[in-house]
């Protein structure tokens, strides 16, 4: 019972983080807390088959699917906080209560009588017993969750498939691309400037500098920009270093 | 009643609070998962209460079912993310008059 009850608090925060978290890849991290609390909690119930299972198949496969499919579609892409339908979020949450007590009225009907225990299910073993039922009693729906796991797998297939409808760009096309771009711009062909790692700060999030003193935005890789991470508050120092700079020539 | 079965239903109530409220396609399927996981742990307490294997098999093919829900839905948020560049649920108005 101890696991319960150190779990269980947990387990609530990170589902509530789930729900309250700004960016998605909070959001999956709540949820994995949750799955890998489960799986102990499972172990604490007399099912090491489901555990592991648990583990494995949830937090192990999954949860990676989602965390791969964010890093598609885009980590920095953060949500706003504004509501689109007015008063939906007060709504949502008068509705969960009302759910919420319907359910503990309703479940709490039907669990009745002491907890009989696993002990003599789990006679011979746990996968033992699983196993026997499942290739015994549930075998029809055994064979046919093979059945669902090759269409879900070809229906993944086919919608992830995507035909080429322009044609591909070799390195010799972007060349002359940029070839094109320069004597119609003047947009300068080659790489992209650095950043001021070093001259002004030992990360690449802070602008490298023009003669001017004004810092060049194209120094910056595009993502950090699109996150809001550039380090900015750099724009008096070079004066401050100029000023330094003549007092010294003044004590000279 | 079982605490077990208490903590279920909470964690349930939460996923249907968070599939009501959050827009982002992926968080709506994150908390589905969340009340996939909720109900399996409903079967395995119950499991335990009733003292037979009946409902650890059930938790097992709810876990197989979730596999290919999961790859199925993630694939369909990949290709509507592709065609109109935004997870956001409320961005997939097309059929509003």
């Amino acid at each position: 019972m101890t696991a319960f009850w150190v779990l269980a608090p947990i387990m609530v925060i990170a589902a509530l983080g789930l729900v309250f978290a700004r960016k998605a890849v909070h959001a999956a991290l709540c949820l994995a807390v949750v799955m890998i609390s489960l799986a102990v909690l499972y172990a604490a119930q007399g099912a090491p088959f489901l555990f592991a299972v648990q583990i494995i198949v949830y937090t192990g496969a999954i949860m990676m699917l989602f965390l791969f499919v964010l890093m598609l579609v885009g980590v920095e892409s953060s949500e706003s906080v504004k509501e689109t339908i007015a008063g939906q979020r007060v709504a949502a949450a008068a509705i969960g209560l009302i759910f919420g007590i319907t359910l503990v009225l309703a479940v709490g009907q039907t669990v009745s009588g002491a907890v009989t225990g696993l002990k003599a299910a789990n006679g011979n073993g746990n996968v033992y017993g699983l196993s026997d039922l499942l290739f015994g009693k549930y075998v029809l729906a055994f064979e046919f969750t093979s059945a669902l796991l090759i269409t879900a797998a070809l229906g993944a297939m086919v919608l992830a498939h995507k035909e080429r409808l322009t044609p591909r760009h070799s390195q010799a096309d972007i060349a002359a691309r940029r070839m094109q771009e320069y004597a119609e711009s003047g947009r300068h062909p080659g790489p992209l400037p650095t950043p001021g790692v070093f001259a002004r700060h030992n990360a690449v999030d802070t602008p490298a500098l023009l003669p001017d003193g004004s810092p060049l935005d194209s120094s910056i890789s595009a993502s950090l920009v699109a996150r809001g991470q550039v380090r900015d508050g750099f724009d008096d120092d070079i004066h401050e270093i100029v000023e330094q700079l003549e007092g010294e020539g003044d004590d000279k | 009643m079982n605490e077990y079965i208490t903590l279920s239903l909470i964690l349930f109530t939460i996923g249907s609070v968070g599939v009501l409220v959050r827009r982002n396609a992926i968080v709506v399927f994150m908390c589905i998962e969340l009340m996939l996981n909720a109900t399996n742990l409903a079967f395995v307490s119950f499991s335990r209460q009733h003292g037979n294997l009946d409902g650890q098999v059930a938790a097992f093919f709810v876990m197989v079912v979730a596999a290919a829900e999961v790859v199925v839905g993630l694939s369909i948020i990949v290709s509507i993310y592709r065609t109109r560049r935004s997870a956001s649920v409320d961005e997939a108005s097309l059929l509003k008059s």
